[in-house]
């Protein structure tokens, strides 16, 4: 248990959007460590200096001198406590603790009651030493909140052995803790204990990284010795007193984050009751809460790995148990690895999230990385025996000749020193002493599969003859359901894709009846952690799982597995009916009725009958509890699945019985992916739906699905598992196991209290409905499905969710507002515009969003007259068009908007895609340059041609999703754009492969900033619980603007699920982001832009009150162009031109840039009549003034119950609301600079220029701002080749050369970190292995992950191997490499990576273009090839002679050992080069060959003699 | 299937079923409409429908039928359910799919700038294969209430509301002053339009649903309007809006001028073989000259051209309509555009802008035999309405028959009198938001409380008086809203 400092949170919980337990943080991380153990000062030197190197990857504040945290842990200075401290003893024979007391009040309390513990856990404390602190220099805010810092010593009473005094030593802190709690003594807000520990302590507090070491005097005393150290850096959304929050924790530093968070606190305190150890025998109560509400991430991994490692597991054993590796899916791993992994999981579910996570004991060093490889952890051997692994390479300079070896970790791999043995243990070796072969035995006698138990049953319909209608109709079914969902998904393997967004109400507010599940919108991963690609990546996806009754987590037996194991959480009839009937190997499951008489009960009372028979179930021995409606009919209401889900999950883990028993559903209700998603989410483990199965059978019989029965059912189960996979991969999470009952929702307009109770946890800031309502809503179904039906009406309600039905639901686009909105922009008819606001803006008779129960306050106000008021055309100004790509809408609807919003003064966005060159610099062009995953069209010349830049986190229709462009869509024009092949498909992924987390955003931020300075850097994001800590974090990130989209935006293409389920409105998200701004003193810094769903100057006006600067419009815009909604955009059949690349079709295109401006006039003029109604003349006196809102009464059923006011919260504070200060962006500081001052002959006048320079993994972004330089004085086409030559020596700093435009060659000596060649423009990249290495430069890491990422055209040479990544999404680059980490050259669309060693696995996925050449000397290269798009192909003469010069150039330019060896034995090599070529491609390939056109690359040109270091250079 | 046919209207054009020859059908008086279709022809035409996100096709169709999902079951060859999802929103779909000028279409979002699905052919195609294939049976409520309700006047919103409140289960018994049911679907289109069986077919369906029609039975004549509202729970007045709009101009009381109605009515009991009460008339070898540009003039000119007449001039006083969309007349609003009627196909004069000034007796024996009007031109003027200049006095036209279809005015309210009924400035019944009378009980239906309108509407408020009564009745109803769906109808 963890006492957190939470004064400063708690007098603010109940005020605004934001749920403080949901801080970011993501970091720089460290380790040292001498392996020999001869240990000294100098180590500790040494990791502050590398904490210094880090010092971008940290973050501050509102203030520059306070840093988001940051801190070292050593071992324990024995000597120097020994000096300081009487009466230690040795070394073993006192345990140390570290500890933050209040400052400036009385700590006596505090002191008595860690005495008190001490003496009842049978210690003294033998000392309390006051920590020296040199505050000078810390920020106001880590002032306000700093602490002293002490440090006490306890020895043991009796005489006990190390490990013993580990054990008492944890034991004993955990019991300070509760007692603190528990007691709450003076000064117990601040107080938090570092570190407790035999062998180890922790410094750190909120300091910048370099203030570390001045801060804490002891650090700088020499007699501080240690051989490990451990130091990290924090970039965290929010730095409010958190001091505590800083790493290391008292075990380990992480740097990433745990997505499957709320689960995995759920289901460790649902273990908590069945915990037992000999190793802590009675006191395993002192322990319990293991981990507690609130706290950070990475503190709860730290409570959990501490409690596996003190119960008795092995830290690797521990490590392994909780990030296990991405086994499920690999057949190459061994069995007893597989047998170990899965024999765990069926003790504890994987933590899922990017993490690269250190931990020691003090010790040994366990570091893991997670499955997906998401963080970056460089390491290398000193010849002296030094281990340094950290973030980034190069952050501790060493000469390389003292480097014997240089590596990373890879994906799911685990690292470990061996501090006994001084050395680090080999992934198999460790692995030799993890598995067991007892592991497979017990597996093989005790666990269960459905295929072994007996009695199948066939798939047998109950209700088809009965009017399946009826119960349809009870289980709240609509025709939209039946025809719009379950029919394509059993007819096509697939849920549906839909187009242009969400324009109904939400539930709460609708008018019509809607069942529980579509009050919980799904949450998804942006910037602090990547959403994932489950399709190309599948290799680390997973829905098996296990359930029944689990056992102590701190024990193994064999009775542990003796549970069953499924493949799919979808199951059949056929194995509902084995597990209600399963009696095998002592699994039993009890069924329990969730349908009851509403004659004689409540929904409310029947829940708490259902949990009492879950309960009295499971104590009878019963291990699957079977959650069962089947008994609905006219006198039986089905309790909502949802509810009945919920409330016995949460029921079970409060009475410690949850992990007793494994809870299945089987309902008629759940039939979309969403359903089960949020089952699944709430704790079910596995679901039949059985209702979804026979309206199947129903359509199949009826012929309205032309496919066979078994196929049909099976088809529907894969689109089900497949869309679980994706609504999972939104958030990054891998593995059911982790998604189960981890709560990735939030819930709007449900009431507080009914959350609290059945779906405890949830994120629920509206208030709403609570089980009454709920309940009338559920009989009105049950009702409606068995009266007597009237001959002539249909069966089911249209429902109208998706397309607007004259019976359905209602939608804010609509024949009455598309036709008056085309009429007033088209007519410049200010009437017939102030008609169709008015069908949006008055909802008294219809609800339509939640601004709709605002209103404006003007009681207090005084109007003035209109004249007053600012101009149209200064409001206008703050209009731009939401992103649409340019190759989803039309090239005439993309410029029409761009001319548009130009002739007004607001601006447009390119969208994903690029914008054609000659559109810039005229009025059709976007100012506005996206940079979204694929990074299509992102150029140096690009980038240098933008006012904005937006980066694209998220899209409101479908967050945490990537896209895709059929090949039929990209034609000639849309192909150059994005600098790819025509007809070639084009994915985008769902993550930016550069940004796993908030530093590698700044890191972004930085990168762009250097493409073109002059431009604002804007962040993209989707409104969702959370997203203003995420707000935070991107004006952390140094952004000029940040984007909150409203979950309704419109888009080409986007699953439907995604469409109605994920994201919110952004009334929330822009009022949770304000407020949060507000509140960290971060709001001047950045302007607030809104978009998503805006359609009048009502809206703009609320927006503006709730606290967003600029306001952006996607849909509308289209209309007035012609777009009349047909929601067909991803069929390219767009009938007026709008959403299609069709020749034809683009031809009818009716739109013209002056009806967009009318209408952005229109609403500029209805926001100038609101300001004068409000008597405000600047838009900018409206900004963020809540207290001119009101919330509105209304007389609806549901909305009635809403509370709004903490939408309306607004912070006591006097930052500015609006952005009135610069970001500091450091760019003075730029070495660019340096050589754009050196280059000017060559820029100005060709002349051929040469700079030398030596660099550190500090200088960042090099060879950017020169490159804009060029790009704005030579365009495209940039400098001929090799003008400018830069010659470096040492380590390269994160994108090093990114959009290196041509005529630039960059030459480094050493090696490079992540995203070297980002976005290469034209020029040539070039990283050699210094000669002197002690290393083969082949068999070392020479450049990070992600190198070429987007890279467009150019050269790129690396001596040595890269991480993972490589190469993605390139589109013409030509590249060497000697061998590459997991997902080499994914997604790539074209150029060529010669591939000269070893590959990860994933090879080749998603790539839809380009060529590439692996030497592939073991000849397994094929087993790591994603051949989902790509084949291998044999070599033709023209792959000899491209691989020839390439490997030429190789050798010419990076002197490679390799590439002379290949040379030298050309004949025999050449043939063990396997080709890697994408099907989408070599089909256009031998097309464009047949019609005498070959579009393939051609090699590059020769090396001049000039232009590349020789051995001398050194 | 996740996309119903996105790019089917790129592959087929628009072809609907069309009419026969107009050299060949103007002298009978058997439909105008082809006769035959085939499923394939229509299985295309489907297919034009993309399903769009947002079907303005509903949006302009009166009574929301669910166009996109019947379009598509026509494409996949599911006939049968189409009818079913058909008849959801539209009780007779064959009165709509034959003689409703299909706003739907106008709608249509392919009539943005392109030729529009042939909804109304399909539609049509639907109800032709129901009843053909025996789909259409009696389909008598389950279960039957104790309310008694009265419905007065048997066109398309006494019938849509007499089998909806039947379908609920109370006792319907429908009163009809004529010797047949159908109000104007009966006497008022001519058969050339809209064959007759096809209205004797859907009474049989009622009949056996357990409807009760009383016919030749008129309120205030041989029923007394007492009872209406004393032997009933309930009672829908749906007689119409008659009343025809008389051109009170000099000449007007000498022979051979008639009311459209009285002309057409004659013809159609001729056709029937039914005695045809008061003088015939007949156009045959006249020059006639019919008033008014409506489909109501289009009928007369047709079954004038049927009778034999010399010549048939067809009048309007408005100026025709332009062949395009003007501009302020965007989709999806109703295009103001001028559309040649099936009987300007058989071959007429069409006159606009001309003003009937007298109806002259040249000869002196009684009966008209010209027309006097001024040719005027309509000049926009400032704020006010457009107002006529002559441009051309003095006209004469030939005219030995007159038939005035310029429109009706009002209900025949009078018989309703004596309960008290309140009536509109219009003179339509006065209603509240429940369709109900000023009458408690008394509810008000189709023409009699809107005015004159489409058959398409008179079914809409059939449906929707049902839906108001039975809740009045019952306190609840299943009965479907038409015109007051959630959403609502794009044309008001």
């Amino acid at each position: 248990m963890l006492h957190m400092m939470t004064e400063t949170f708690e007098s603010d919980r109940e005020r605004g959007l934001h749920d403080r337990s949901r801080q970011k943080a993501n970091c720089g991380v460290g380790v040292l460590v001498d392996l020999d153990g001869d240990g000294g000062h100098e180590l500790v030197e040494d990791g502050l200096s590398l904490l210094e190197n880090l010092d971008h990857r940290g973050a501050r504040g509102a203030e520059e001198n306070t840093g988001d945290g940051a801190g070292i842990l050593i071992q324990k200075p024995h000597d120097f406590f020994a000096d300081e401290v009487d009466g230690l003893g040795a070394f073993d024979e006192y345990g140390v603790g570290q500890v933050f007391l209040p400052r400036d009040k009385q700590p006596d309390e505090l002191q008595a009651l860690i005495e008190a513990a001490a003496a009842d856990e049978g210690f003294d404390v033998v000392a309390w030493r006051d920590v020296p602190t040199n505050n000078d220099g810390l920020g106001e805010t880590a002032l306000a909140t700093e602490p002293d810092v002490a440090q006490f010593f306890v020895k043991p009473q009796a005489d006990v052995g190390p490990e013993e005094l580990d054990t008492a030593l944890y034991v004993l802190r955990n019991v300070i803790e509760s007692r603190v709690e528990a007691q709450e003594p003076v000064g117990s807000e601040r107080f938090y204990i570092c570190s407790l520990d035999r062998r180890k302590v922790v410094y750190k507090g909120l300091l910048t990284n370099g203030q570390v070491r001045t801060y804490y005097e002891d650090l700088g005393d020499d007699r501080l010795e240690t051989s490990l150290v451990f130091v990290h850096s924090r970039f965290s959304t929010n730095t409010l007193g958190a001091w505590e929050l800083a790493h290391p924790y008292r075990n380990m530093i992480h740097n990433g984050e745990i997505n499957t968070l709320r689960g995995n606190l759920n289901w460790m305190h649902a273990r908590e009751a069945d915990l037992e150890s000999p190793v802590f025998g009675d006191d395993i109560g002192k322990l319990k809460p293991i981990t507690e509400e609130g706290q950070s991430d990475t503190a709860v991994v730290d409570n959990v790995l501490e409690l596996l490692v003190e119960g008795g597991r092995s830290l690797p054993h521990a490590l392994r148990m909780l990030v296990p590796e991405a086994w499920e899916g690999n057949d190459r791993l061994e069995d007893a690895r597989r047998e170990f992994y899965q024999y765990h999981s069926t003790i504890n579910e994987p933590w899922d999230g990017p993490a690269l996570i250190a931990y020691t004991d003090g010790y040994d060093v366990g570091a893991i990385l997670d499955r997906n490889g998401l963080r970056p952890a460089r390491y290398l051997v000193t010849e002296d025996d030094r281990l340094i692994m950290a973030s980034e390479t190069g952050a501790l300079e060493v000469d390389a000749a003292n480097v014997k070896r240089t590596d990373r970790l890879e994906p799911g791999q685990m690292f470990y020193v061996d501090g006994d043995a001084g050395r680090i243990v080999p992934d198999d070796e460790i692995f030799d002493r993890l598995t067991d072969e007892k592991y497979g035995e017990w597996l093989d006698e005790n666990r269960v599969t459905l295929d072994a138990v007996e009695e199948a049953v066939a798939e047998t319909p109950t209700y088809v003859e009965q009017d399946i209608s009826k119960y349809q109709r009870a289980f709240g079914y609509t025709l939209d359901h039946v025809e719009r969902l379950i029919e394509p998904m059993a007819d096509e393997g697939k849920d549906p894709i839909g187009a242009m967004g969400n324009d109904t109400p939400l539930s709460v507010l609708s008018s019509r009846n809607k069942t529980l599940f579509t009050y919980f919108k799904q949450l998804f991963a942006q910037v602090s952690n990547p959403p994932i690609d489950y399709i190309r990546e599948e290799t680390v996806t997973s829905l098996e799982q296990h359930l029944g009754r689990q056992h102590n987590l701190l024990g193994e037996t064999a009775e542990h597995c003796r549970q069953l194991g499924l493949d799919s959480p979808i199951l059949t009839r056929a194995q509902q009916a084995k597990i209600s009937a399963i009696e095998t190997n002592g699994i039993r499951s009890a069924t329990v009725d969730i349908t009851y008489d509403p004659e004689t009960t409540s929904l409310a009372a029947a829940v708490e009958r259902v949990r009492r028979e879950a309960v009295d179930a499971i104590e009878g021995g019963a291990e699957i509890v079977v959650l069962s409606d089947t008994a609905t009919g006219p006198d039986r209401v089905p309790i909502p699945s949802l509810l009945a889900v919920g409330g016995v999950h949460h029921h079970l883990v409060r009475e410690g019985l949850r992990t007793h028993a494994g809870i299945v559903v089987e309902s008629g209700q759940p039939n979309a992916v969403h359903h089960f998603a949020t089952l699944v989410g709430y704790g079910a483990d596995a679901i039949t739906p059985y209702l979804a199965y026979e309206t199947i059978e129903e359509q199949v019989y009826e012929g309205v699905i032309d496919v066979d029965r078994e196929d049909a059912l099976a088809q529907y189960r894969h689109a089900v598992e497949d869309g679980l996979q994706k609504v999972m991969a939104k958030m990054g999470i891998s593995t059911l196991e982790s998604y189960k009952g981890a709560q990735i929702f939030e819930a709007v307009g449900l009431a507080s209290d009914f959350v609290e109770e059945y779906f405890e946890g949830t994120e629920n800031r509206t208030e709403g409905i609570g089980v009454e309502q709920l309940e009338a809503d559920v009989l009105d179904r049950h009702e409606n499905g068995f009266e007597e039906s009237v001959a002539g009406n249909l069966d089911l309600d249209q429902g109208g969710e998706f397309y607007w039905r004259r019976d359905g639901e209602f939608h804010q686009w609509n024949p009455s507002t598309i036709g008056k909105l085309q009429h007033a922009t088209n007519h410049g008819d200010y009437e017939a515009y102030e008609e169709f606001a008015e069908m949006i803006n008055d909802q008294t008779e219809r609800l339509q969003t939640l601004r709709g129960l605002l209103e404006f306050d003007t009681e207090d106000r005084e109007s003035i007259p209109l004249e007053d008021v600012q101009p149209v055309e200064e409001i206008t100004q703050r209009f731009f068009s939401a992103s649409m790509s340019f190759g989803s809408i039309s090239p005439e609807a993309h410029e029409t908007l761009a001319e548009g919003m130009n002739r007004v003064g607001g601006f447009a966005s390119t969208g994903e895609g690029g914008e054609p060159t000659e559109r810039f610099n005229t009025v059709r062009e976007c100012a506005d340059k996206q940079v979204a995953s694929a990074r299509f069209g992102v150029t140096s010349n690009y980038l240098a041609n933008a006012d904005h830049l937006e980066i694209k986190m998220a899209q409101g229709s479908k967050p945490g999703e990537g896209g895709h462009l059929p090949g039929e869509k990209v034609n000639e024009l849309i192909a150059e754009t994005r600098s790819t092949t025509p007809g070639v498909p084009l994915i985008s992924p769902p993550p930016h492969h550069d940004i796993y987390s908030i530093e590698d955003l700044a890191q972004l931020i930085h990168d762009l900033k250097c493409s073109n300075t002059d431009a604002d850097v804007h962040v993209k994001l989707v409104s969702e619980a959370g997203v203003g800590v995420i707000a935070a974090g991107v004006s952390k990130a140094k952004a000029d603007a940040v984007l909150i989209s409203g979950h309704d935006g419109g888009t080409g293409a986007s699953p439907k699920t995604s469409i109605k389920h994920a994201g919110l409105p952004w009334e929330l998200g822009i009022s949770e982001a304000n407020q949060v701004l507000l509140e960290n003193d971060l709001r001047s810094r950045i302007r607030v832009r809104v978009d998503g769903g805006l359609k009048t100057g009502r809206d703009v006006a609320m927006a503006a009150l709730l606290g967003a600067e600029e306001y952006g419009f996607g849909t509308a815009p289209l209309i007035t162009c012609g777009c009349v909604m047909l929601r067909k955009c991803h069929a390219n059949t767009c009938s007026v031109g709008v959403a299609t690349q069709d020749e034809e079709l683009r031809e009818k295109f009716p739109g013209d840039p002056e009806f967009v401006a009318n209408y952005m006039r229109f609403i500029a003029r209805e926001v100038r009549e609101i300001m004068a109604e409000l008597g405000v003349e600047r838009m900018d006196e409206l900004i963020g003034r809540t207290d001119l809102l009101a919330q509105k009464d209304v007389d609806h059923p549901r909305a009635e119950h809403m509370d709004l006011s903490e939408l309306l919260w607004r912070p006591d504070t006097d930052e500015d609301p609006v952005k009135t200060r610069e970001q500091n962006h450091k760019l003075d500081e730029k070495v660019d600079y340096e050589f754009i001052e050196a280059a000017e002959p060559a820029i100005e006048s060709g002349e051929d220029v040469e700079i030398e320079a030596r660099v550190g993994n500090e200088a960042r972004t090099v060879g950017t701002i020169l490159s804009s330089e060029i790009s704005k004085a030579h365009g495209e086409d940039g400098l001929e080749d090799d003008t400018i030559t830069l010659d470096f020596e040492g380590t390269g700093g994160q994108s090093l050369g990114a959009f290196l435009a041509s005529g630039v060659t960059l030459t480094l000596t050493g090696d490079t970190n992540d995203y070297a060649g980002k976005g290469l423009s034209g020029g040539k990249l070039i990283v050699e292995t210094p000669a002197e290495a002690g290393y083969e430069a082949s068999e070392n890491v020479v450049t990070g992950n992600v190198a070429l990422y987007g890279a467009t055209d150019g050269e790129a040479y690396f001596n040595g191997r890269a991480g993972e990544r490589f190469a993605v999404r390139n589109s013409g680059v030509k590249t060497v490499v000697e061998g590459v980490g997991d997902h080499g050259c994914e997604y790539m669309t074209g150029g060529i990576a010669v591939i000269l060693g070893e590959t990860g696995k994933n090879f080749g996925a998603g790539m839809s273009g380009g060529e590439a050449y692996v030497l592939d000397e073991s000849g397994d290269f094929e087993e790591r090839v994603n051949t989902e798009m790509v084949h291998l192909e044999a070599l033709e003469e023209r792959d000899r002679r491209m691989i020839r010069r390439l490997v030429e150039n190789h050798a010419r330019y990076t002197d490679s050992d390799r590439a002379a060896e290949i040379l030298d034995n050309w004949d025999t090599y050449v043939e063990q080069f396997v080709k890697v070529m994408p099907d989408a491609y070599a089909a256009v390939v031998e097309q464009r060959l047949a019609e005498g056109e070959d579009i393939r690359a051609s090699p590059p040109p020769k090396p001049t003699t000039t232009t590349f270091p020789t051995e001398g250079d050194d | 299937m996740t996309e119903r046919h996105p790019g089917g209207y790129r592959q087929h054009r628009r072809r609907p079923i069309g009419k026969r020859d107009p050299d060949e059908r103007k002298d009978d008086y058997d439909e105008v409409w082809a006769e035959k279709w085939d499923d394939e022809h229509l299985a295309e035409q489907g297919e034009r429908c993309m399903d769009c996100g947002t079907p303005t096709c509903m949006g302009g169709c009166p009574i929301g039928n669910i166009i996109p999902d019947w379009n598509d079951l026509v494409h996949r060859d599911d006939w049968k359910r189409a009818l079913e999802r058909l008849h959801a929103t539209n009780n007779f779909p064959e009165f709509t799919g034959y003689n409703c000028p299909a706003p739907c279409e106008n709608s249509c979002v392919l009539a943005y700038n392109d030729d529009p699905v042939t909804i109304k052919s399909i539609e049509r195609a639907i109800a032709d294969r129901g009843w053909e294939e025996g789909w259409i049976q009696p389909e008598p409520p389950e279960q039957r209430t104790d309310y008694e309700v009265a419905i007065v006047g048997s066109g398309p919103a006494g019938l849509s509301a007499a089998q909806q409140l039947n379908r609920a289960g109370h006792h319907v018994t429908v009163f009809e002053r004529a010797d047949e049911i159908g109000g104007l679907m009966r006497y008022g289109i001519p058969d050339q339009k809209f064959a007759k069986d096809r209205v004797e077919r859907r009474v049989d369906q009622l009949r056996e649903e357990g409807i009760t029609f009383e016919t030749n039975a008129e309120i205030g004549e041989n029923v007394p309007v007492e009872r209406i509202e004393e032997d009933f729970d309930a009672s829908v007045i749906a007689v119409g809006s008659q009343k025809p709009i008389d051109l009170p101009l000099p000449g007007r009381d000498l022979d051979g001028i008639h009311f459209a109605m009285d002309y057409l009515t004659q013809q159609n009991r001729r056709n029937a073989r039914k005695d045809v009460p008061g003088p015939d008339i007949d156009a045959d070898g006249k020059d006639v000259v019919v008033l008014g540009g409506g489909d109501t003039g289009a009928d007369c000119v047709a079954t004038a051209h049927r009778q034999g007449a010399d010549q048939v001039v067809q009048i309007e006083l408005l100026p025709k309509p332009p062949v395009e969309r003007p501009p302020e007349n965007s989709w999806p609003d109703q295009p103001q555009t001028y559309k040649k009627t099936y009987a300007q196909e058989e071959g007429a004069i069409e006159e606009y802008c001309v003003d009937t000034n007298a109806f002259v007796d040249g000869d002196g024996d009684g009966v008209v035999d010209t027309l006097e009007a001024d040719r005027v031109i309509w000049e926009e003027g400032g704020e006010g309405p457009p107002e006529k200049k002559v441009s051309e006095a003095n006209l004469e036209i030939p005219a030995d028959l007159v038939i005035l279809a310029v429109g009706f005015e009002a209900p025949e309210s009078s018989p309703f009198e004596p309960l008290g009924i309140e009536l509109e400035d219009d003179g339509t019944l006065a209603t509240d938001e429940d369709m109900m009378t000023s009458v408690d009980g008394v509810f008000a239906a189709g023409d009699a409380d809107m005015g004159p309108s489409l058959i398409v509407w008179a079914i809409g408020s059939g449906r929707d008086v049902a839906r108001h009564v039975d809740l009045h009745l019952t306190g609840e109803t299943d009965l479907p809203p038409s015109l007051e769906t959630p959403n609502e109808p794009l044309v008001q």
